[in-house]
């Protein structure tokens, strides 16, 4: 279209020298006349008009695909193997890949392993669709190229968003989860999730038979899987399959992050009656489950996710950051981008799973947490140089250090994150009138519950001041009531008195593993893995949006920046993977679950092993085979390493029992938890 | 591709156009002009004054301005633009171009009936049509870690065609993996939704299915490894265990409604052999004990069965020739004949399925009580004519006895010679056609000598024959489907000993016979008894219509170089006006690779009523579609083909399908639907049931 419109413009600014009616008809002979008489200027202008602009046009386009060609041709010519080349010849020999020096060590397939991903990596699929998705069938909507995101955006999260009320499909729009093992192999083209794992599993002789991704929709809750899909079912069956078509061989589990508390969720689901549940009996864990190797396991849940649920921001998705990451903050959506991603995340009950459980207890209060006394120790200054620079020398004077409230998960205000709590006068919101004094109809096509709390209500929020990890679900109940009913329906936060009251047998505490036991399975064992040394989001510091109309109300306040504390951004940051904190990954394994106590009645063996993050060392490494970050401890050769000789046979001790770099015991100690 | 194709061509025409610049400048000028005209913008004259002005003065200074760079990074940009500018116009236009009515998919239709999803569908997957992808392989193969090496776009067969056909086979005489190689099959719906790109196979069905509510959770596709036999799927892959385990979780958690099977083609039988396999006890069988398909399963729905085999097997085995894999001569039709595999194409075509187990399965079962013999087919006398291109329509009988009253000396085909060596011979009276004891012959030939060890380098069981063997083969002249079988295992013995522990073609004479047991008959429905189920339906649904392969006039190869395959199809064997010879191939009616006899003969005559293969009486339905070529380019491949692919997306026979698994029983969607003679065909088999 654009050459068109410059055509028309060298029409406008040509002199007209004869009616072009006229010319038209005369023929080729006499419209060279005229040419011929144009002096010498003229000639030198037509020089340059020759090269019109279309032409250049057409010549630029031309050498750009032709240089594009070519280079594609050298890079196809080049040999397979140059990569590997360059990359030695860089950085020295490549290790091994771990399964290829498992497989000279003799290593072969035994237990079948099953994986579970964790939310956002799964692919989803289109089933049926409105009009506006048309020739999407069977085509991915999340996962791939979300190319459909860029073509139509509103379509896109109508689709995605799930039911206000019900938590399940909308009516007339079926997405489903993509199974088998395409379905969280690679979140998009290029970017791994699983695939590393599988292909050094396949090295020491794993195939379709003996792996099943236990794909889920991870947009709906737990229970609803199995109500909508009978995912869970589905589960209980392919690993029964698996176990009887491998020799007897018990199934080893990887679940990752979220999958960890799905998969929680299962063991209970599974031996639970009928109804409810999935009948398999009070031993069927205990017949068909050899380990369960939790890779960075929310199991207490995510801070991040409590940024998310209150202002869409800070998610999960650190991934789709990464695929477009001028996605969450440009115009696609007319200026609402951010209204409409946390319309449709508020859809996915899933997201409320991963609100931090436990309360006060393991979170900390207002004026402690377990994490106190946090400093970014001399360990972490290799990996990470923003934290670093102050750290050398004070050091020394760590303990004068200014204390950091962690347990304030959302403060008003950098001052109120830091003042004692004495100082703080809080007050109280929970009864303050939903005022619908900012009656702003014109924002109503994007529906997020902002707009029926007014501006009394946030005015009210905003005066609290501070919140810990218990007020922080009363606050979620007053900004978001709807999404709250419907998420405590389905997922519970607290900590159990009797771990044998009749109402833990109900559904909604099965992924809590503060308020179930584990299964009866002496010989079953459980890892913790996860990643350490980067700071994780723990503790936000959040201010009032200046626009409060048509906006959602909230925002972290990015101005907030302190050298003495791990405050950068608006963000209290501690040592994590992340996105999940060392205490939430690995408290149960350090002591929740640790021999015999309350919560693992059966005294299930329990290891933790962390991995220290070590950036990759250049780009060609890609994203490193040595990262402790949250996905991408998904490629850690040493973590692929544990994993393939626990699915090889192997024992906890065998792999050297517990592998700790962080304050993980010493913060397990602080937590005041009756086991 | 298409720009690459043309960045190509441009290459070379490019310097042809400089040395006439002249003539190049106005060619371009021309199109210039046409371009505009296509954008429908008007080109005042002024332009064209101006232009044709430049163009005088070009000469002089052009050599230093249009250099043959530029010309051509000018054109290619030119033609770029106009691809571009062409592509955003077509993605413009409105889905639904005003003019063309898509027709409404019957899957949308019945769900405004109300049909929803009821029972949950199994789809088994055929011959060819699933896809394989490589798990572990040799050096050349790098980088194809979980790709396709079988189905999707098939590039490698182009980069690397010796790796690719190395991975493909199998070992030669265990019929499993050879060392170091792992080739499996892709699991899920997306193994044989569509064969290539672009290419259906399940994926209309499936979308219609969706229609109607079926997804993930009612909807399985039992893909397998279909180059092995069928018991080693079960022995290397626990292909059947899965298809078992699946299918009780279909049936528990769809609310306990029986599982609506749907297979295809090769698919048939390896669900047949399923159906013993899952009843039978635990060392060889699934152990679900006597009744477990009365309990699990509502109706078996077999498209396009190949019950009693396909004559095309057996050419595929001779000779290489004439396979079941019409895909492969459509997507590559130069492959097969070209020499990228070094003049050897076909041999190593030949040697990479004759490691396949599953090929022989296909082989004509039943003998000459099915097929025919020397002097009588049950397909004979029936007046088919080839309409029009590509339509073929079998008159009434009556027609032809009016003929036949008419031409009283003109000879009947006889379909039961399935290879003859010579036109005359497939047309002879028996009588006069010298025949040689052919089994004692043959398998006591001097087969042992080879002639030329050079020829080691495609290992297809033909070098380690002699002239000598091939001569006699040739001097024996005709073959039935009985006579068929020793040949094969005369000239390939390892292939058919390794096979035929896996399969047998034979009739059984008495069911009971504990030899019946086994499992390599099980997928012999002349062999085996249906399981005690007797509300299951049975369906065969299947086009009729195109002319197929039924027998084959062979030569011997005059070509005596080493390594060739010394028997070809005689393509210089035509019949006249009425005969169904045509290029060495005798032709019946079918849906272009399933013979109707093979395909409807159990449903309307072995297995109808109470027979002892049915003891329990399970009920018969057949479903013929009349094959209709599409009308237009704009069809596709039609929505009324027969054809033995494209039937799955026959509109017909999607809505038949659809019923059924939304809970029709075989009485409701209107019970038999006829248009070929096979009632007749039928009744001339003399089998006893």
């Amino acid at each position: 279209m654009s050459l068109i419109r410059r055509r028309k413009q060298n029409e406008t600014s040509r002199p007209t020298r004869s009616d072009p009616s006229s010319i038209d008809k005369e023929d080729d002979n006499k419209k060279k006349i005229p040419a011929k008489d144009q002096n010498a200027e003229e000639i030198a202008l037509k020089k340059l008009r020759k090269w019109s602009c279309i032409d250049s046009c057409c010549w630029l386009i031309g050498s750009i695909c032709v240089t594009w060609w070519f280079l594609l041709f050298l890079y196809n010519a080049i040999p397979a193997s140059f990569n590997q080349y360059v990359t030695e010849a860089i950085t020295g020999p490549v290790p091994d890949p771990p399964g290829v020096k498992l497989k000279k060590e003799g290593l072969t397939v035994k237990h079948p392993v099953v994986f579970v991903p964790g939310i956002v990596t799964g692919g989803l699929e289109l089933w049926e669709g409105h009009q506006c998705a048309e020739g999407l069938f069977r085509k991915r909507l999340w996962g791939g190229t979300f190319g459909e995101v860029y073509k139509r955006p509103l379509c896109w999260v109508e689709h995605m968003s799930l039911d206000n009320e019900t938590g399940l499909d909308p009516s007339g729009i079926r997405v489903r989860p993509v199974s088998g093992l395409v379905a969280a192999d690679y979140f998009a083209p290029g970017y791994f999730v699983w695939a590393v794992l599988i292909a050094n599993l396949a090295r020491i002789g794993y195939e379709e038979k003996t792996m099943y991704m236990a794909a889920y929709d991870w947009r709906i809750s737990f229970q609803n899987t199995e109500v909508r899909d009978q995912t869970l079912s589905r589960i209980k069956s392919n690993i029964e399959l698996m176990v009887a078509t491998n020799g007897g061989n018990k199934a080893v589990i990887i679940p990752h992050s979220m999958g960890v508390l799905y998969f929680l969720h299962f063991m209970k689901w599974v031996e639970a009656p009928a109804p409810m549940g999935g009948g398999g009996g009070p031993d069927w864990c205990a017949k068909h489950i050899k380990t369960v190797m939790n890779i960075g396991g929310p199991f207490f849940g995510v801070p991040k996710a409590v940024g998310g649920l209150f202002s869409a921001e800070a998610k999960d998705i650190a991934v789709i950051r990464a695929t477009a990451p001028g996605f969450l903050d440009n115009d696609i959506f007319r200026l609402q981008t951010l209204q409409h991603v946390m319309r449709m995340t508020r859809t996915w009950d899933s997201t409320m799973s991963m609100i931090p459980k436990g309360g006060d207890t393991i979170w900390g209060g207002l004026d402690w947490s377990p994490e106190e006394g946090y400093t970014p120790s001399k360990r972490k200054q290799r990996n990470n140089d923003t934290q670093v620079a102050n750290e050398d020398d004070s050091e020394v004077v760590a303990s004068q250090r200014k204390h950091v409230n962690f347990g304030r998960i959302i403060s008003f205000g950098k001052d109120i994150a830091e003042a004692p709590s004495s100082q703080i006068d809080m007050i109280d919101f929970r009864g303050a009138v939903k005022g619908n004094s900012v009656a702003n109809n014109t924002c109503r096509d994007v529906w997020t519950e902002y707009h029926e709390m007014g501006y009394e209500g946030i005015k009210a929020v905003a005066e609290y001041k501070a919140y810990t990890a218990e007020s922080i679900l009363d606050l979620l109940h007053f900004v978001a009531p709807k999404l709250m009913a419907r998420g405590s329906a389905h997922f519970s936060y607290g900590i159990a008195d009797n771990l044998d009251d009749p109402k833990y047998r109900h559904y909604k505490y099965w992924s809590n593993p503060l308020e179930t036991t584990l299964p009866n399975a002496p010989d079953m064992e459980i890892f913790s893995m996860y990643g350490v040394g980067i700071p994780t989001e723990r503790a936000y510091v959040y201010k009032l949006t200046p626009s409060a109309d048509c906006y959602i109300p909230f925002q972290i306040d990015t101005s907030a920046d302190d050298d003495d504390t791990p405050l950068k951004d608006g963000v209290y940051a501690v040592d994590g993977d992340e996105t999940v904190p060392v205490l939430s990954a690995g408290f149960m394994c350090a002591k929740g679950w640790r021999g015999k106590t309350r919560f693992n009645p059966s005294g299930i063996r329990t290891y933790l092993r962390e991995y220290e993050h070590s950036p990759p060392a250049n780009l060609l490494e890609g994203r490193g085979t040595q990262s402790g970050a949250h996905v991408d401890i998904m490629g850690n050769f040493q973590l692929i390493e544990d994993i393939i000789r626990v699915a090889a046979g192997a024992r906890g001790e065998d792999l050297g029992g517990d592998q700790v770099h962080s304050d993980i015991f010493k913060m397990s100690e602080k937590i005041n938890l009756q086991l | 591709m298409a720009s690459i194709l043309r960045f190509r061509k441009l290459c070379y025409a490019v310097p042809l156009k400089l040395q006439s610049f002249e003539f190049s400048k106005v060619d371009q000028k021309q199109k210039l002009d046409k371009k505009e005209e296509d954008a429908n913008v008007f080109l005042p004259a002024q332009d064209l004054l101006e232009v044709d002005d430049q163009k005088k003065k070009y000469p002089k200074k052009q050599q230093r301005k249009w250099r043959c760079i530029d010309s051509c990074c000018w054109a290619i940009g030119y033609l770029c633009t106009t691809w571009w500018l062409l592509f955003f116009l077509y993605h413009c236009f409105p889905a639904t171009m005003p003019g063309f009515q898509v027709p409404e998919s019957p899957g949308v239709r019945l769900k405004r009936d109300g049909l929803t999803a009821l029972h949950p569908v199994v789809l088994v997957p055929g011959i060819v049509t699933g896809g394989l992808e490589l798990w572990e392989g040799r050096p050349c193969s790098e980088g194809l870690f979980r790709k396709r090496l079988w189905g999707g776009s098939f590039t490698e067969i182009f980069k690397r065609p010796l790796c690719w056909l190395e991975h493909l086979s199998l070992h030669h005489e265990t019929g499993l993996d050879p060392p170091g190689i792992r080739v499996r099959a892709v699991p899920g719906l997306v193994a044989a939704d569509y064969f290539a790109p672009g290419y259906f196979v399940w994926a209309v069905l499936i979308e219609n299915l969706a229609k109607i509510g079926y997804e993930g959770k009612n909807l399985y596709m039992a893909s397998y490894d279909w180059r092995l036999s069928f018991q080693n799927t079960e022995i290397r892959d626990q292909a059947l265990s899965r298809l078992k385990s699946k299918i009780e979780l279909l049936y528990v958690t769809n609310g306990y409604k029986k599982v609506v099977v749907v297979p295809h083609s090769m698919g048939v039988i390896y669900f047949l052999h399923f159906l013993k396999w899952v009843e039978t006890p635990p060392p060889m069988g699934g152990g679900g004990g006597p009744g477990w398909c009365a309990k699990h399963i509502k109706s078996v729905v077999n498209i396009g069965p190949a019950f009693l085999g396909v004559p095309k097997a057996v050419s595929s085995i001779f000779s290489a020739e004439g396979k079941d894999v019409a895909y492969l001569r459509a997507m590559a039709p130069g492959l097969l004949d070209s020499e990228i595999l070094g003049l050897q194409t076909l041999e190593h075509v030949l040697r990479v399925s004759r490691t396949w187990d599953s090929v022989v399965s296909l082989l004509p079962k039943g003998g000459e009580t099915i097929w025919g013999d020397l002097d009588w087919s049950p397909e004979e006398g029936h007046a088919c004519q080839l309409v029009k291109k590509g339509n073929f329509q079998c008159s009434p009988n009556d027609n032809y006895t009016d003929a036949m009253r008419g031409f009283q000396i003109k000879e009947t085909e006889k379909y039961g010679r399935i290879i003859s060596f010579g036109k005359e011979e497939s047309q002879l009276p028996s009588s006069q056609i010298p025949i040689l004891n052919s089994k004692q012959e043959l398998l006591h030939g001097s087969a042992t000598e080879t002639v030329n060890s050079s020829c080691r380098g495609v290992w297809t069981e033909y070098d380690e024959m002699d002239r000598e063997s091939f001569r006699k083969i040739a001097e024996n002249k005709v073959y039935t489907s009985k006579t068929i079988l020793d040949l094969l295992r005369f000239v390939a013995p390892k292939t058919m000993q390794r096979a035929e522990t896996h399969f047998s073609h034979g009739i059984a004479d008495n069911l009971d016979d504990p030899k019946y047991e086994h499992y390599k008959y099980w997928s012999n429905p002349l062999e085996t008894k249906l399981p005690d189920a007797p509300d299951m339906e049975i369906y065969c649904l299947y086009g009729v219509g195109i002319p197929t392969e039924r027998s084959y006039v062979y030569k011997l190869s005059p070509n005596d170089k080493c390594k060739s395959i010394p028997f070809r199809i005689d393509t210089s064997a035509d019949g006249d006006q009425n005969s169904r010879l045509k290029g060495g191939v005798y032709f019946v009616d079918g849906d272009e690779s399933v013979p109707v006899l093979s395909a409807g003969f159990m449903c309307a005559k072995g297995w109808r009523g109470r027979t002892r293969f049915n003891p329990s009486g399970t009920v018969t339905f057949i479903r013929e579609y009349q094959h209709k070529p599409p009308a237009s380019l704009l069809e596709g491949r039609g929505l009324e083909s027969g054809a033995h692919v494209d039937i799955m997306g026959n509109v017909a026979l999607i809505e038949d399908v659809l019923r059924v698994a939304a809970g029709a029983s075989g009485s409701e969607i209107g019970g038999d639907r006829i248009y070929s003679d096979i009632l007749r065909m039928s009744e001339r088999i003399n089998l006893r049931l």
